[in-house]
């Protein structure tokens, strides 16, 4: 029991001395900030902007207006509101971004931790794999997939989660290649642990701290990536808010009204920037030996 | 060294291959039937199952996958749904633009990054550092296909300075190579930053200085000498990915390259130039990574002495 609460009070710790150091960090601080800024709206959306009337209909009367006290941002081609379209499609890029990566951060840790631990022809077999698609650039590899598997919120997301894995299997074995040498994965296994046992209760929590910063960052890519597929028609498409698309579809009349394409794109670089200066403060704030 | 490179070139063989077996196996699952697409609405059953034949698509998967590598090998990609036309002279007519846009940006991003971060290494937390560290945040975080609009709207639209489109002039190569240039920049102007910070704390570099040699001197031939490794790495990197970025950029600026053949036929699911175009792109990412392998053994002589003593 007490070897239970001495437990508890060793990871709060740990957890705490992270978030001292990362409250040190003026940049990661500021990124952590406009990302709350942006879940804020994100979850509150309704309460700020009615879906129906302001985000999917159409206002013919108001359309392309320059942003003015009325419309902040000005309205888009059909006359909607662009900020309220904004705020709402915080409320696809972020969902959908963390679930590919989540997706990828299972997968592919659970792909590096076999590579690592299991024997050498395993590790062969999934790293050379791993190669392979690493040597397709992301953003293809998703293109490719989803034209294969046709266009729709799932099917990107499957793409971009499985463009993502490559990274979290590598990174995932060689932390599991340096620790499971250590003396407390032996002592482990001589009480008669199971490999998934140790795997998953004693290697993979040891690793946390690059799949933590790995993910932050990953999460950024998987932003951008939504937003690539939607611009060239191959992710979310309208008359759904999400970034890319808005973008795409404002393209014919942006070099009459700017605005429909110019603050779109602001809230897909903000909420990226956001996500890198976290990501960054992480890596020095989980593990100072990491910081390059 | 040359059996290094020799190696090297060997071990690109299989990652070619399965690079191709992925590309060719996700997109042989692309939905909708060519055959039925070439021949339009009308056609009898005869003609459908000759053209099937003709195109080799009522063979066994695998037989069409050896087919197509025998075939590509030779530099025939087979012919385009859409259009007829041999893949390869559509791919041949449009990599030339697709290679002239990422060099273009790539040049820019190290003309520019190089010397900016080494300034900002040299003269750490002044103005120029800082702004060109902010600057560098911004170029990470922005999605290219916008920042080409936006440059378009300012310089094309508004300025009238160069053509957002008509590839006749020069000109109209600057706005979308400053585009597919700038995650480049920002990345090795930050990468060199750090690289330059760590050496020039080094020993030697106190050394020089304490030689009396000039100061641009121990920047330049003591300081980035040793710090180009990670910084060699970044541009390869970023060389790749920006044959990845091209696919937007491209689309953005209507520019010829095969980025846009493929995102053009993506929509018509002409699926051996998309093949193509991905495999394309793909293998130049592959050859520019294995460039950057050699290249460190030329610039770091303790890799080229590893490599010397590891053959023994």
């Amino acid at each position: 029991m007490t070897g239970k609460v001495k437990n508890k009070n060793k990871k709060k710790s740990q957890a705490a001395a992270v978030w001292r150091r990362l409250k040190k960090n003026k940049m990661a601080v500021l990124g952590l900030i406009i990302l709350a800024i942006i879940i804020f709206f994100a979850v509150f959306a309704d309460v700020f902007f009615d879906y129906e009337t302001l985000v999917i209909q159409q206002n013919a009367s108001l359309k392309l207006q320059p942003p003015s006290a009325e419309h902040w941002l000005g309205t888009d081609e059909v006359g909607r509101d662009i900020l309220a379209r904004i705020v709402h499609g915080a409320r696809i890029s972020l969902p959908v971004a963390f679930a590919t990566i989540a997706i990828a951060t299972v997968v592919g840790g659970l792909l590096g931790a076999i590579a690592g631990y299991g024997s050498r022809r395993v590790d062969d077999v999934i790293m050379r794999v791993m190669d392979i698609f690493l040597a397709i650039p992301s953003i293809l590899l998703s293109i490719a997939l989803v034209s294969a598997m046709g266009t729709s919120v799932t099917n990107m997301m499957l793409a971009i989660s499985i463009s993502n894995i490559p990274p979290f299997a590598r990174i995932v074995r060689s932390a599991v290649l340096t620790i499971k040498n250590e003396e407390y994965i032996e002592a482990a296994r001589a009480i008669g642990a199971s490999d998934k046992r140790i795997i998953l209760k004693h290697i993979l929590p040891n690793c946390m701290a690059p799949i933590i910063v790995q993910a932050t960052l990953s999460i950024a890519g998987s932003i951008l990536a939504i937003a690539s597929l939607s611009f060239i028609g191959l992710g979310i498409s309208p008359p759904t808010p999400e970034w890319g698309s808005m973008v795409s579809t404002g393209r014919q009349y942006f070099r009459a009204a700017w605005w429909v394409c110019a603050f779109p794109g602001l809230a897909i670089m903000l909420t990226i920037l956001s996500l890198n200066l976290l990501g960054d403060g992480l890596r020095d704030a989980l593990d100072p030996k990491l910081k390059n | 060294m040359y059996r290094f490179i020799l190696k090297r070139l060997l071990m690109l063989i299989p990652v070619l291959l399965g690079v191709s077996f992925i590309v060719y196996t996700i997109l042989s699952f692309t939905p909708g039937d060519p055959v039925q697409m070439m021949l339009g609405d009308n056609y009898s059953e005869e003609a459908y199952n000759a053209l099937q034949a003709e195109l080799g698509l009522d063979d066994p998967f695998l037989v069409q996958y050896g087919r197509f590598i025998v075939n590509a090998v030779q530099g025939d990609f087979g012919t385009s749904y859409s259009t007829g036309n041999p893949v390869a002279a559509e791919i041949a007519a449009r990599l030339p633009n697709t290679i002239l846009l990422s060099a273009c940006a790539m040049l820019f991003a190290i003309l520019i990054g190089i010397p900016l971060g080494v300034i900002s290494a040299t003269h750490q937390y002044s103005a120029v550092d800082n702004i060109s560290m902010v600057g560098a945040l911004f170029g990470v975080s922005m999605p290219n296909f916008w920042l080409g609009l936006m440059l378009i709207v300012i310089f094309a639209a508004g300025l009238g300075w160069f053509p957002s489109s008509n590839f006749e002039t020069w000109g109209a190569l600057v706005l979308p190579a400053i585009t597919l240039s700038a995650n480049s920049l920002a990345m090795i102007t930050r990468m060199t930053r750090s690289s330059m910070l760590e050496t020039i704390r080094q020993d030697y570099i106190r050394t020089a200085r304490a030689k009396g040699l000039k100061e641009s001197v121990i920047t330049i031939r003591h300081a980035l000498r040793n710090a180009m490794i990670p910084i060699v790495t970044t541009v390869g990197l970023q060389f790749g990915f920006s044959l990845g970025g091209a696919v937007l950029v491209e689309t953005v600026f209507s520019w010829p390259g095969i980025g846009r053949l493929l995102v053009d036929r993506i929509g018509l699911k002409d699926t051996p130039v998309v093949v193509a175009c991905v495999l394309v792109l793909a293998t130049m990412f592959t050859i520019i990574n294995l460039c950057i392998d050699i290249l460190y053994a030329f610039l770091d002589p303790r890799i080229r002495a590893q490599y010397k003593t590891a053959k023994r």
